[in-house]
């Protein structure tokens, strides 16, 4: 975004001695203002409704169908209802903590959009420390949780808050280790400079590329996944335990912020994952005009992300909760060891074949062809024991 | 001119959290106004250019250590009563001891020949810290990590419950 400021600001645009800082300045608010408004809030809200759909089919409901077409404006109407609602705040409650910690939550959702790359241009800043300040700043999450759980005076809501701090402390650290196989990899930080390491094709994307990175990209998802609260990590605000955990007492505008932050988290999630390892926006080049390439690589980047959406929306409909226990048995005795084997691998691997290997792609995406045939072989097990009609038609 | 406000609103962030922190008589109060502070020194290290350093801070202060803080603060029991809070500390000594640090660190900031930095264009600095971690500092580096792992063990032996198998029978409760 920086170079098309610049060249607006060498046009003469804003006259011959442009004051830079208070354009670059008014540029920044106005992106800011399109991403959040026009992407990440509304996303956030049709994927509530796509989620609700999509559960609904897995366990043969209808889901939400009566406002609009199949149900889409649902999330409009939600929103609007919790406008509406009044602001209980309780008695006993610490006011000030309670009335910010919603704010900290979207705080936390809203930062990582700055170094989200759409496409080769259509980024708001290529921070040169890009990958790390998204994980930094989706920490803030906790403290905003922390403060909702303590604020509330609430048993349930201090379970849910010290619960999601215990997930999100263990979990960053599978997480931050697994994304260090592909910094060694490429050698920068950077969101762009990452996804430049990488090509358009499948066999030149670093999940492919050795043992240890599709390992990483699998250990890498799950702990997001957990970080995000995402069933069958959602152990914070499990309704059959803790009513809804840290949310507990809110109500109307500030129990949506909580969870639009968690909806939008969603999209960060896929991003990340689609950046480090699934060669994010890149397209082959088939045109010349810049115009027609970014469009190009912005449905790439989605496609790819919103993919890894339904994937957790799916995991979502389908695994049961883990108790607290497995919850950290899983981060401590699994995913951390696997994720310091997989540096430690992929740094022997680049001491070993330090261009890369050009077989190993292809053996990786055999394996990776062969998990989808099995898993297509038992979907396809099911169809025929059940009535396709129901299946196969999308909207009932 | 704009970098100058930014400048000053971190300031006014970092250290009216830091006034709270010191002031507030609740301990969860002061806990969460660090939040603040660390957040304000963050962002006048990235008002320095210290890109790298900046974002450590926020994974490492906020993310982590913040975060234990408030985990301890939030299991310690009775722990919004005003007298938990050290409010009884006697305040003449804690004048007279402000009062001298205070005139101290006036002497040193006039006293003090300040170097005005080269107007310079400063570069990404995440290479050359890691260059500098494994070539000229590896030994501290290395030391630091050994401290590390030893307070890592150490917390495992702490934490660790008591395998009554081991025990012997006159030892036993």
């Amino acid at each position: 975004m920086q170079t098309l400021v610049d060249n607006l600001i060498a046009s003469g645009m804003f006259g011959a001695h442009p004051p830079r800082d208070v354009i670059y300045g008014l540029f920044i608010f106005i992106f800011s203002l399109v991403v959040f408004l026009g992407v990440a809030f509304p996303f956030a809200g049709i994927v509530s409704w796509v989620e609700r759909r999509v559960w609904a089919r897995m366990q043969s409901r209808c889901g939400p169908n009566r406002v609009g077409p199949n149900g889409f404006l649902q999330w409009l109407a939600d929103g609007l209802k919790h406008v509406c609602k009044e602001d209980l705040i309780p008695a006993e409650s610490d006011e000030t903590l309670f009335k910010m910690a919603p704010y900290l939550v979207i705080l936390a959702f809203t930062l990582p959009w700055a170094v989200m790359p759409f496409s080769s241009s259509l980024i708001l800043a290529d921070l040169n420390v890009g990958i790390l300040y998204m994980t930094s700043v989706t920490a803030l999450t906790v403290v905003g949780v922390l403060m909702a759980g303590w604020a509330s005076n609430d048993k349930w809501s201090l379970i849910g808050g010290i619960r999601s701090a215990a997930q999100i402390v263990s979990y960053e650290i599978p997480a931050g280790l697994s994304i260090f196989p592909v910094v060694l990899m490429t050698g920068t930080l950077s969101m762009q400079g990452i996804i430049n390491a990488q090509g358009w094709a499948p066999w030149t994307w670093f999940a492919f590329s050795n043992p240890f990175t599709f390992i990483a990209a699998n250990v890498l998802y799950i702990s997001a996944l957990a970080e995000g609260n995402r069933t069958p990590f959602d152990l914070p605000e499990a309704e059959s335990e803790l009513v809804a955990g840290f949310a507990t007492e809110y109500s109307g505008m500030r129990y949506l912020f909580f969870f639009a932050a968690e909806w939008g988290n969603l999209f960060i999630i896929g991003a990340i994952i689609t950046t480090l390892f699934l060669g994010g926006w890149k397209f082959p080049h088939v045109s010349n005009n810049p115009v027609v390439m970014n469009v190009l690589e912005l449905i790439t980047f989605n496609v790819k992300v919103l993919f890894l959406v339904f994937v957790s929306m799916w995991v979502r409909g389908t695994l049961p909760r883990v108790r607290i226990d497995q919850l950290m048995s899983l981060c401590w005795k699994y995913l951390v060891p696997i994720s310091f084997v997989d540096m430690i691998g992929t740094a022997l691997w680049l001491a070993i074949w330090p261009q890369g290997n050009s077989i190993a792609p292809w053996i990786m995406m055999a394996l990776f062809a062969a998990i989808i045939v099995i898993f297509l072989g038992r979907v396809l097990h099911y169809f025929r024991r059940s009535r396709m009609e129901l299946y196969l038609s999308p909207t009932i | 001119m704009v970098a100058q406000a930014v400048f000053y609103l971190l300031a006014i962030l970092t250290v009216g959290s830091a006034a709270i922190v010191a002031f507030s008589r609740n301990v969860v109060h002061s806990a969460f106004a660090l939040l603040g502070t660390l957040v304000g020194v963050a962002g006048i290290y990235a008002l320095l250019a210290a890109d790298f350093l900046w974002v450590i801070q926020l994974l490492l202060y906020v993310g982590g250590i913040l975060v234990l803080t408030l985990f301890a603060v939030m299991l310690t029991q009775g722990i919004a009563d005003v007298s938990i809070s050290n409010r009884a500390v006697g305040r003449a000594p804690a004048l007279v001891i402000s009062a001298v640090a205070a005139a101290v660190m006036i002497f040193a900031v006039f006293k003090t020949p300040w170097h005005q930095a080269a107007k310079v264009m400063v570069g990404p600095t995440t290479y050359g810290i890691g260059n500098a971690f494994l070539d000229t500092y590896a030994l501290p580096f290395e030391l630091a990590s050994i401290i590390l792992l030893a307070a890592l063990i150490g917390a495992v032996v702490i934490s660790r419950p008591i395998d009554r198998r081991t025990e012997s029978p006159s030892e036993g409760e």
